[in-house]
């Protein structure tokens, strides 16, 4: 490595734009760039540009340049919005992904879905894509807060007078006591809570420095939140399920292990009614019609006993007892059950009269309880009916066979055998909503259609989230890191004594340059000297701009 | 300078392995997620017990020793009424090598399964899991499933969707003691 030895005697790293003693400018390019460029990392080396010998440095180097970082961003921005072109797979019906997206958007739908665009966030590219953005965070980081935190600490007070002249804030006094301004100057920055530190007649005043640190707290937060993400999956940590439950119905609940168990007591939704509910909803429920006010499943919740194993039954202890609300969810464990669909007048059950074709008089009835249909239902008086088949959504025939497509009662149908005293050998029928075959000819009886009851089905969403809190802090951590940088900033002024016996000020700030104007001013009142002057923005009014604004846009990103 | 140098590696080399990992890491995870949840092949089948019709409790841990033939079906899904036939045909060449089967009827009325079980003459015991916690013990998806159990009680195979005679014969074959 090529070391820099400064006019001053100070040997400085390679890479260096100022001298780390005593402040001269130690390249043409820090020279030639602008003031407030060069003293954002206080014109240290940013090591990994200075050399490019392994692969593991140029590694190293790809990552840490803001450059590929902003390049990242833009790219994931660019990815995360072409993700909303399209639905998303969570968003169309499971497992039709393969031909939804080229059915209903032809080429450009294919192109989405072999490209990952409809499950953006499982998409290989995309996580790498994030994952380069969190090395980058580290690394670019890295690279700047440690040489800014060792220049930042080692900070010479006395500086050479082109770094000074190099300062935005700059002046020079011939004045006969160098030391009684300087003093005068010191006290009032005091009351101002400048920390001060002097070294043979020279003077450094500084204040907010921690505001420097503001984006590295800020990255470290963002960190946490990524780790917060990366932790959802590993196992226990995150459990995100779905479960339906009738009425009634003692059911398992998924991503518990099997644990917890839940039985609905029922499902009730209730709307706003005028005349009981407050006024101010008359005039929708007017316009509207009826409006949901309620969504609510009453459960009991059931531990299984310690050892048991799956399948197991009768050892259930019930833990709990509660509401599932909308937004009010049902807590156990670190488990929440959320109420988020229903279906409501499920078939339950449904009621039959065994009727006399001729005489039109019921012999008896029976009720089909489709959870738990029984083989044969016994009549008075020597009738019976036998349940040959149940087909609980029926959908048709087929070669003569009827045909049920899903174990959901959406459509109940039945083929019965009817016995009664004439018949002793039964007769075949069919019966289903609006429907009564009798395939082996005709009947002498006949079953009525009595009745049928409902029952509501829940759809609840199992979750558990034990990142919530890494987000969380995460989130915190980051705020910190924005308000630090942006509501404190740091303010420095440099006062030297020369061999001469001017009084050379010197005064920089990472931003609000006005505030800092407003310090000088009061740090400078008492020694009837003008405060420094900020060339910037007395070039600003030379140009006579009206509008020239308080702040220059490159103060505000340092 | 070397000296320092070599630490300056060593660092960046610890700091963009632990990187790499977390993100290999997560990029696993998310295009695993679907199976990592699922039993799968070589792993220990979870034990269960349910009712058969009969009225007898099958464990399964009872069938160590024996290749178990674990399928998950209901009485609504075509291919599982399909392989049903063939699984009683195998049955009957397996049952007196070591192979039982275990048919597992995910979440319907005694009824429809003894109904079903009567109309194929299925001579293995058919099992009704209720409540579905055994279905999602094993993490079942679409039906039918069925997973080979070999006779130490690991999971040899999982097998998604419907089998043909020879396949069902083949895994058969797969699980004998």
């Amino acid at each position: 490595m090529n070391e820099i030895t400064c006019k001053c005697g100070h040997v400085n790293p390679e890479g260096t734009e100022l001298c780390l003693s005593c402040g001269r400018a130690l390249s043409e390019s820090a020279e030639n760039r602008k003031t407030a460029d060069v003293m954002r990392y206080e014109g240290m080396a940013r090591r990994s540009q200075t050399y490019n010998l392994s692969i593991i440095d140029k590694i190293w180097n790809f990552f840490s340049s803001v450059k590929v970082g902003v390049w990242l961003i833009v790219i994931t921005l660019i990815a995360s919005s072409l993700g909303t072109i399209f639905p998303q797979a969570l968003f169309i019906p499971n497992g039709t992904e393969n031909v939804y997206y080229e059915e209903r958007y032809g080429i450009a739908g294919k192109i989405y879905y072999v490209l990952g665009f409809h499950d953006l966030y499982s998409s290989w590219w995309y996580l790498l894509l994030i994952g380069a953005i969190g090395t980058s965070i580290i690394i670019a980081s890295l690279d700047r807060v440690i040489p800014l935190y060792k220049a930042l600490k080692h900070q010479r007070i006395n500086r050479h007078e082109s770094f000074m002249k190099r300062q935005r804030v700059f002046s020079s006094y011939s004045i006969e006591s160098p030391e009684k301004s300087i003093a005068q100057i010191k006290e009032r920055l005091l009351k101002k809570r400048y920390r001060i530190r002097e070294e043979e007649g020279h003077l450094l005043a500084e204040k907010g420095r921690f505001a420097r640190w503001g984006p590295y707290i800020n990255h470290i937060g963002l960190i946490i939140f990524l780790i917060g993400g990366m932790l959802r999956f590993v196992p226990g940590m995150y459990v995100d399920e779905n479960m339906w439950i009738r009425e009634g119905e003692t059911m398992a609940i998924p991503g518990t292990g099997q644990e917890y168990f839940l039985k609905s007591d029922g499902f009730t939704v209730e709307t706003y009614q005028q005349g009981e509910d407050s006024e101010v909803f008359n005039n929708t429920i007017e316009r509207e019609g009826a409006i949901a006010k309620n969504y609510q499943t009453d459960a009991h919740l059931f531990k299984r006993e310690e050892g048991s194993i799956a399948g197991q039954q009768g050892e259930l202890v019930e833990i709990q007892q509660g509401a599932i609300q909308v937004n009010q969810p049902f807590k156990f464990d670190q488990f929440a059950l959320y109420q988020v669909d229903f279906r409501q007048d499920e078939y339950s059950s449904m009621s039959f009269n065994l009727t006399e074709k001729a005489s039109e008089e019921s012999v008896g009835s029976f009720t089909i309880q489709f959870d738990n249909p029984e083989k044969v239902y016994e009549l008075d008086n020597g009738y019976s009916v036998e349940l040959t088949e149940y087909y609980p959504d029926f959908s048709g025939f087929e070669d003569g066979e009827p045909q049920s497509v899903s174990p959901i009662p959406n459509n109940p149908a039945f083929l019965v055998r009817l016995f009664s005293p004439e018949n002793p050998d039964g007769e075949v029928a069919f019966i289903g909503i609006q429907r009564n075959l009798e395939p082996l000819g005709e009947n002498d009886y006949a079953l009525e259609f009595a009745g049928v009851e409902t029952r509501d089905v829940s759809g609840l969403t199992v979750r558990k989230d034990l990142t919530l809190w890494i987000l969380g802090l995460g989130g915190a951590v980051f705020m910190i890191g924005v308000v630090q940088g942006a509501y404190w900033n740091h303010r420095r002024l440099w006062l030297k004594k020369t061999a001469d016996g001017r009084l050379l000020a010197a005064g920089h700030t990472n931003k609000n340059w006005f505030g800092f104007r407003k310090d000088l001013e009061y740090a400078f009142e008492t020694t009837g000297l003008d405060k420094p002057k900020d060339h910037q923005e007395e070039n600003l009014n030379k140009k006579e701009s009206a509008d020239a604004k308080e702040e220059n846009n490159r103060d505000s990103t340092s | 300078m070397s000296k320092r140098k070599k630490k300056r590696l060593l660092i960046r080399v610890s700091i963009l392995s632990v990187l790499i990992a977390a993100v290999v890491y997560t990029l696993y995870s998310t295009l695993t997620d679907d199976e990592r949840m699922l039993v799968k092949a070589g792993d220990a089948a979870p034990d269960f017990e349910l009712t058969d019709l009969n009225g007898e409790t099958h464990r399964l841990s009872d069938y160590k020793g024996q290749g178990v033939f674990l399928n998950f079906w209901g009485t609504w899904c075509k291919p599982c009424e399909k392989e049903m036939p063939y699984m009683e045909n195998q049955y009957q060449e397996y049952k007196d090598e070591g192979v039982q089967i275990l048919a597992v009827n995910v979440g319907e009325s005694e009824f429809q399964v003894a109904n079903f079980a009567n109309e194929y003459n299925l001579s293995f015991p058919v099992v009704r899991d209720a409540q579905k916690d055994v279905m999602y013990a094993y993490s079942i998806g679409p039906l039918p499933t069925t997973l080979l159990v070999n006779p130490e009680g690991e999971v040899v195979k999982v097998i998604k969707g419907e089998m043909t005679e020879e396949m069902v014969a083949d895994y058969m074959e797969m699980i004998k003691p």
